[in-house]
């Protein structure tokens, strides 16, 4: 905050004549001038993916305060509690700052205690153990887990390590857990990733509907957004749709609770409701839509030995047939009125108007998502579901209206999709399974052709299956709690990390319960330690410097990937005949072939940010960032690339901006995608042009209801929902580590409606016992509150360590994006 | 847990007795003591309230017996007794919002301890209870009023929707996001304390105050018409009339429409 000279001739005359009268003034007159000598610098808010713009505060080399951008489109100054709080999230008195291996008798043991070792022995004893897997087994033995919180670059720097490097495809982030259905859905119905439209259609839509989004907990800014429009615009409508009441129905014109998994008959319905009226947009389907439908009885994604599995006729098969508009309107004609009223249990006037809104030609409509669509067993249909119902009414890619897909990670879009950290994916949409993506990504990186290997590698859920089962034994997880986040810990991620086969590294900034789990733990800089960028939900990238230096021996993400890089010489990794293709390599390590490699390494000191820190680039000798950034635009913004649409600014423009909306063409953003005026890849006369597909045409996908993986039965009664709440932040490792956001949300509780716990004989507050097949966690019973289920579902929030939900969830998951449902399994709650 | 905070009240609870013991032992203070005691009778500190069903403060105080069996069962660490020296009257049960509010048991354990009916064993059902009343006291520190989206004290608030209501404005400033501003309404705010608790401030902006000094009090000289109305169900003075406007007989014309465009 800059004092002006005349508020400071102003605090100090004010001080002078209350001292003369002998008067305190209140502390607040005075602080402005207190506040001199922070340094204010732009940064991004480290939470969800909302991506709102910060100023981060720094003196004597530390965070003291943080501040709103009062400029920053999406927030305009304003923040969440959790926002408010950023400046606390780097300094819990548990940081850790030195690497710790378990050790017994000075040497490593499985079952040895955390002892604090050198970068060096920690290297040392890791690099031996992915050799001895490596050897063993070969690539896809060892395996890394990242994250939609990593950087760009530390998202690139470790595809490139697993993929190109060590030619493992065991890369996969936490986004598996977050995106993959929305991902899955974009490429089935566009051939291109993430949303066509952008956060100005919260301003520009006539109504709204939610779709699984407690979006006035999960993305508080854009609900604030939401919300003024509802209240300044004429007619506007708000539905929402949930399987337990929530903070948004406190908006909703039309507040639907449904029976779990009956969002695909209700959206079916919707597509009937529009044919059966004619409401269709004739023009734009005849222009731009194919009709398809999806293979069904998919499975659900479980081990392959399981019943369900076993008894699934199509399992994993996600085959799309051209059908004609005639057969998709039969398709769809079973879901009338009546049928999806009694399914969902929604009443027939509330569907209704849901369907009217939808079939209105004169309402521009904006739907949203997030984990409800996502975390589901038919994650990827119900998504295109979604898209069938826009799509018939042309309502799409133009201002207000917008099926837009929400993210909760703050890249989960700029890292975890973009630059390819999927199992199957290279950076900018490539994927490992076509021999084209392969060889273009291998001449980017000057590698010999044939390193990447074709088959996509482990994705999360079969990460924590082939850890227990002893196949995947050298495993890396960065930036993430995967302990405490993914589904059926006590059949398949606890074992799994203690499997004494495996060896498990965990870089985190605090001792999570995944750290803990680990055989090594590495220090790791976050957020403000590290010049970073992140790509938030509406396609914008934005850039920081970074501000202060990372406590004690703390590295960040991409320096521990680089550096454990040059323990490995390319002969140890890759067959005689890949060195043979390119001789200059022999004898070099990963990190020389890698990010020596005259590309990453090109940009010298002198580019740095003036005025900041740049740890990793002084000990590497190069701008790190800088050179990586554009090297990963040869796949993005350079002629002749396999796939176009993701074009990015050069580097130093993101440093100077406030994010930018790519495609970046021409020194212009893009807010709103495949439309003639607004999008530079429609040419004029296209009008509209979904390019991401070799015809422009988008498909409209069949998929039926399909039930739950596991539903309540006689046994376990009760449905068993977890999510979040607006304190906490995922796994709660930074907002629990923040005192006030601890006090305003201790504990996880299971909310659960008043007569179901009347039933049980429960008081409010009891502690008792939720349980599954998988296992129990002891809690208390909530039955006022934010969240308001129906009878027969709970909601239990995952952010707490103490409580740790995911002993109860199944690992079922949608059989196409590989991503579990953590919304839907059986349980039953008992006194404890 | 139960056991281990049984123990920990029956702990305080001797304690209290043994400083009492120790304090009376001091015959040249006891005097003092007695004026202690008598002067910190007559008012209670704003931050202390008192468990569900107490009545007004010289109520209370006339029925309390100081035997400290609401504070003994209290599942959580919130009652607890005055000790000598401190601004409560001496053995009586209270608790400071801010340290650990009221968790509203179904069963409310206190007052079915109550001997005397200090407590009132007619409060069966807590949302009756009537602690004290919360108050915004600091619109200019409080989150929401500058347009930040905190809102905690509205979501823990037991009574959400009812004690406590998000009243929602355009913000003024960016004008693109709503301002979501706490209103406490007194029909339903029990008083428990989890928002003066949990307000994220370093001083909370939402405070719990005993409801006499919190609630205003309108005069009864005046009515408010609208409620009035809404109460009766129809207009206090029935057959008052009213003639037609002449207005220029355009289609659709009226006097928000003037000309009659559509």
């Amino acid at each position: 905050m800059k004092v002006s000279r005349r508020d400071f001739i102003k605090t100090n005359a004010a001080a002078a004549a209350a001292a003369a009268a002998g008067v305190s003034l209140p502390a607040s007159s005075m602080a402005a001038a207190g506040d001199d000598g922070i340094r204010w610098d732009k940064g991004v808010c480290r939470f969800c993916g909302t991506g709102c713009g910060v100023l981060v505060g720094v003196k004597d080399d530390r965070v003291v305060a943080t501040q709103g951008d009062p400029d920053a489109p999406v927030n305009k100054g304003l923040n969440c509690i959790k926002g408010y709080f950023l400046s606390k999230i780097m300094y819990g008195q548990d940081r850790l700052t030195r690497p710790l291996l378990r050790k017994k008798d000075g040497k490593f043991a499985k079952d040895g205690e955390f002892t604090p070792v050198s970068w060096d022995e920690a290297f040392d004893v890791m690099a031996a153990k992915w050799k001895e897997a490596l050897q063993k087994k070969g690539p896809t033995s060892v395996g890394m887990f990242g994250s939609g919180q990593w950087t760009i670059w530390e998202g690139y720097a470790a595809a490139k390590f697993m993929k190109a490097g060590l030619r493992s495809n065991n890369i996969d982030p936490n986004a598996r857990h977050c995106m993959a259905s929305a991902v899955g859905a974009f490429m089935r119905a566009f051939g291109i990733d993430e949303p066509m439209g952008c956060y100005d259609d919260l301003e520009h839509a006539d109504g709204f509907v939610l779709w699984g989004a407690n979006m006035a907990e999960m993305h508080p800014i854009l609900w604030s957004r939401l919300t003024n429009t509802r209240l300044t615009k004429p007619g506007c409508e708000v539905h929402v749709l949930s399987t337990f009441e929530n903070r948004n129905f406190e908006l909703a014109d039309n507040g639907m609770v449904f029976e779990p998994q009956t969002d695909l008959a209700i959206l079916n319905f919707i597509a009937n409701y529009i044919i059966q009226n004619k409401a269709y947009n004739k023009d734009f389907v005849d222009k731009a839509v194919n009709f398809t439908k999806t293979a069904t009885d998919i499975g659900y994604g479980l081990r392959p030995e399981h019943p369900l599995e076993k008894k699934a006729a199509n399992a994993g098969k996600g085959k799309l047939t051209k059908i004609t508009f005639d057969e998709y309107a039969q398709s769809v004609a079973k879901y009338t009125l009546e049928y999806t009223s009694k399914l969902s249990k929604v009443p027939e006037d509330k569907l209704l108007a849901l369907a009217k809104l939808y079939a209105d030609p004169n309402k521009k409509v904006a739907s949203y998502w997030t984990m409800g669509f996502n975390q589901h067993t038919r994650g990827v249909w119900v998504n295109g579901l979604l898209y069938n119902v826009h799509l018939l009414m042309g309502k799409i890619a133009e201002p207000g209206n917008s099926p837009f897909s929400l993210t909760g990670q703050p890249s989960a879009c700029g890292t975890a999709r973009e630059v390819g950290t999927f199992a199957h994916r290279l950076p900018a949409d490539l994927v490992v399974m076509n021999e084209k993506h392969r060889d273009f990504a291998e001449k980017t990186w000057k590698l010999p052709k044939g390193t990447i290997p074709p088959k996509p590698g482990f994705h999360a859920v079969l990460q924590n299956r082939m850890l227990k089962d002893g196949k995947l034994n050298a495993y890396w997880v960065q930036c993430n709690n995967n302990m405490q986040a993914a589904p059926n810990m006590n059949e398949e991620g606890y074992p799994g990390y203690r499997n004494p086969e495996n060896f498990i590294t965990v870089s985190d900034p605090y001792p999570t319960v995944t750290a803990l789990a680990a055989d090594l733990i590495l220090p790791t800089a976050m957020w403000m330690e590290k010049e970073g960028a992140y790509g938030n939900a509406e396609r914008r990238t934005q850039f920081w410097r970074q501000q202060v230096d990372a406590p004690g021996e703390a590295q960040s993400d991409i320096w521990q990937v680089m550096e454990f890089a040059k323990r490995f010489k390319v002969e140890e990794v890759w067959p005689a005949e890949l060195v043979d293709q390119m001789p200059a390599y022999k004898g070099k390590t990963l990190f020389d072939v890698l990010f020596a490699n005259g590309q990453v390494d090109k940009f010298g000191l002198d580019d740095l940010q003036k005025g900041f820190n740049n740890t990793e680039s002084k000990h590497f000798g190069f701008y790190v960032q800088k050179g990586i950034f554009e090297e990963y635009r040869l796949f993005n913004s350079a002629a002749g690339i396999p796939k176009k649409g993701h074009e990015m600014a050069r580097f130093e423009q993101y440093h100077q901006a406030r994010g930018l909306r790519w495609p970046v063409i021409d020194d212009k953003e893009t807010l709103w995608r495949f439309r003639e005026g607004y999008d530079p890849h429609v040419k004029a006369g296209e009008g509209v042009k979904f390019y991401g597909k070799p015809d422009g045409r988008a498909n409209i996908i069949f998929a039926p209801y399909e039930p739950a993986a596991e539903s309540p039965d006689g046994d376990y009664n009760l449905w068993l929902c977890t999510g979040r709440v607006l304190e906490h932040w995922h796994s709660g490792s930074m907002t629990r580590r923040v005192p006030e956001l601890y006090r305003a949300f201790p504990d996880a509780k299971v909310y659960m409606h008043p007569d179901d716990a009347r039933d049980r004989g429960f008081k409010r507050g009891q502690v008792v016992k939720v349980m599954t097949r998988r296992g129990e966690v002891t809690t208390r019973v909530e039955t006022r509150g934010r969240n308001k289920p129906p009878q027969g579902l709970v909601f239990m929030p995952w952010f707490d360590a103490g409580q740790l939900v995911n002993k109860l969830t199944l690992d079922a998951t949608d059989p196409l994006s590989k991503e579990t449902d953590f919304k839907k399994c059986a349980c039953k709650v008992v006194a404890a | 847990m139960t056991t281990e905070r049984a123990k920990k009240t029956a702990r305080s609870r001797r304690q209290f007795l043994a400083d009492t013991a120790k304090a009376a032992c001091g015959v040249g203070v006891f005097g003092l003591v007695l004026g202690l005691a008598a002067r910190q009778a007559q008012s209670l500190p704003p931050v202390a309230l008192r468990p569900p069903g107490a009545g007004a403060e010289a109520d209370f105080l006339g029925a309390c017996i100081r035997c400290g069996l609401c504070v003994r069962d209290c599942p959580y660490p919130t009652l607890r007794l005055s000790n000598l020296g401190e601004d409560v009257a001496v053995g009586t049960p209270y608790f400071v919002a801010r340290e650990y509010p009221c968790e509203m048991c179904d069963d409310i354990p206190c007052v079915a301890a109550c001997p005397t009916g200090a407590l009132d064993p007619k409060l069966t059902n807590i949302d009756n209870a009537r602690m004290g009343l919360a108050v915004l006291v600091d619109e200019e520190t409080c989150l929401n009023f500058l347009g930040l989206r905190c809102d905690v004290c509205y979501r823990v608030c037991p009574v959400i929707d009812k004690a406590i209501t998000l009243e929602r404005s355009g913000n003024q400033r960016t004008h693109k996001h709503a301002m979501f501003i706490p209103t406490v309404h007194s029909e339903h705010c029990t008083g428990c304390g989890k928002c003066e608790r949990s307000c994220v401030l370093d001083k909370a902006a939402i405070r719990v105050f005993p409801v006499a000094l919190a609630k205003g009090q309108l005069g009864a000289h005046y009515r408010l018409g609208w409620k009035e109305k809404e109460r009766e169900g129809h207009e206090l003075v029935p057959g008052i009339i009213d003639l037609p406007d002449r207005l220029p007989q355009m289609p659709g014309a009226g006097l928000g429409n003037p000309g009659g465009k559509p």
